[in-house]
């Protein structure tokens, strides 16, 4: 084995020091868990808990001509962002329509959009972005070798924030404890906040945003608070989770994984990610539309639908899924769902395939019957199906 | 830090086994195993009266991470599976040397027994698999 050291954020040691266990996640070492995955998935779902989450690109896009650079460069529309401080979820697409990485921005004003992108899809994100702003920014100064640094078009400045780290707190009680652990003063902006929305409160940026389903904040704040925020949010309470269980419970929200669920090779359209694409208005030209109009006119021929183990087992990644007469199909993400008690998975199978519908998956040699369902599987600590 | 039993015998597959003194042997997957593992989700056991041959898969333990076979320490039949474990597979996680033991097997030749590795040569094997 190679020993290499990876990235770190600003709350390696605080990690360590909580019996994490590390591993790698993208060139990143993050904790898998500090003991119990699954006891700390059920904590976010019952509780509360906290995820680093630093690992993730925040970048922000400043200057008079953002909003028509995102009109171009995202598939969902910025457009539905009227009032200060909305988020919008949307896919970043290859000329060919398929999805470079699934990323949110934020509003802050009408010079200011905040983005923030996977961490393992950071380097071909930046580059993407950089030659992006320089086509649209008409740049004739040679490209940057250096794509972490900041870039300056006509009218636009990508600025990605190494000096910041994020927090996601998550679960029935989360907000009260952040406020309780970070102050009183967080209740009245914080707590107006509509979900999807963020604010800036002094030097944290905080939003109600998640990758778990429930209710809660994802907050970035500068680098150098971060252990110390940390500190006092884990006295207040609130439980550190690892990637294990940040997994398990996005699965059961029904939220798609990059790299699993999507990726350079599919579409939105057949990832279940038709709701972010925004073809409407038909003159808004983004890159990839081309090929979606087309693949909607013709019929999108796949299709992401949520699997239901009937029996005992778990689904995995890649596992062959053969629907009754209508062909075959891919477990994109499986495993165990902790809140169900039952094995899980998120599927991409033949357009024809119905909710309803059983489905044969083989597990490890043994054929097993699967339930195609509507996800999400879980929602607010309750079943979905 | 996980302790090795010092009585017990070991398999290079991080199973454990325990002499009875009756003729038959428990096994079960070692703390290392469970750990390098995570929460387990599902065991599947072979049944009363199963025959398995030494090194070949007879079972598997599922975490949320990942699928992995038991294998027989030693050739014989199963003489009891832990039905316990198919309600509660995260016993496994809790204790693996004593209630998450998986099944009692009869060996057919006893001699096999004395291949297997003792505590000292399997915590040589797994100090060897952190490096």
């Amino acid at each position: 084995m190679v020993l290499a050291m990876g990235h770190r954020t600003p709350l390696y040691d605080n990690h360590l020091k909580m019996g994490a266990k590390i591993v790698d996640f993208g060139g990143w070492d993050m904790p898998l868990h500090y003991g119990s995955q699954i006891e700390e998935h059920h904590k976010v779902r019952k509780d509360c808990g906290m995820f680093d989450v630093s690992h993730m690109n925040v970048v922000d896009v400043k200057g008079a001509k953002v909003r028509d650079f995102f009109r171009l460069l995202l598939a969902n529309n910025v457009d539905k962002l009227k009032t200060k401080g909305k988020a919008l979820y949307s896919c970043m697409l290859t000329a060919k329509g398929g999805v470079i990485d699934d990323l949110i921005v934020y509003y802050m004003d009408d010079r200011w959009f905040r983005v923030v992108m996977n961490a393992a899809t950071r380097d071909k994100d930046m580059a993407w972005v950089n030659t992006a702003a320089r086509e649209f920014g008409r740049s004739r100064h040679p490209a940057s070798r250096d794509i972490s640094a900041s870039l300056h078009v006509s009218g636009l400045e990508v600025i990605p924030r190494h000096d910041l780290a994020m927090i996601a707190v998550q679960g029935p009680n989360a907000k009260e404890k952040v406020y309780q652990a970070l102050g009183e003063a967080l209740r009245t902006p914080a707590g107006a906040l509509k979900p999807f929305h963020a604010a800036t409160v002094g030097e944290l940026f905080i939003a109600t945003t998640g990758y778990t389903g429930e209710d809660g904040f994802e907050i970035i704040l500068p680098a150098k608070a971060a252990p110390f925020t940390w500190q006092m949010l884990n006295e207040a309470g609130v439980a550190p989770i690892g990637l294990g269980a940040r997994d398990t419970l996005r699965l059961e929200a029904g939220m798609n994984l990059y790299g699993s669920d999507m990726d350079e090779t599919t579409t939105p359209l057949e990832s279940g990610l038709a709701w972010t694409v925004a073809l409407e208005p038909s003159d808004r030209k983004f890159i990839g539309r081309e090929v979606l109009d087309k693949q909607k006119a013709r019929g999108v021929p796949r299709q992401l639908v949520g699997l239901v183990l009937e029996g005992k087992g778990v689904l995995r990644n890649h596992q062959k899924v053969v629907c009754n007469g209508a062909g075959e199909g891919e477990i994109t993400s499986g495993s165990f769902s902790p809140t169900l008690n039952q094995a899980i998975a998120l599927a991409r199978v033949p357009a024809a395939v119905k909710i309803g519908d059983r489905a044969t998956v083989d597990l490890r040699g043994k054929p097993a019957t699967v339930r195609v369902v509507k996800y999400p599987f879980v929602r607010n600590g309750k079943s979905c199906l | 830090m996980s302790t090795i039993p010092k009585d017990l015998k070991y398999t290079k597959s991080h199973e454990w086994v325990k002499l009875n003194g009756d003729g038959s042997v428990t096994v079960g997957i070692t703390h290392h195993a469970q750990d390098l593992m995570g929460d387990m989700v599902f065991v599947d056991l072979p049944q009363a009266g199963t025959k398995v041959t030494s090194g070949k898969e007879c079972g598997v333990v599922e975490s949320v991470k990942a699928a992995s076979d038991v294998y027989a320490p030693v050739s014989g039949e199963i003489v009891e599976a832990n039905a316990a474990l198919a309600d509660s597979p995260e016993t496994v996680n809790k204790d693996s040397y004593g209630a998450g033991w998986m099944f009692r097997l009869k060996p057919a030749n006893k001699a096999e027994i004395d291949g297997l590795l003792d505590a000292k040569a399997y915590e040589a094997l797994v100090a060897s698999e952190k490096h």
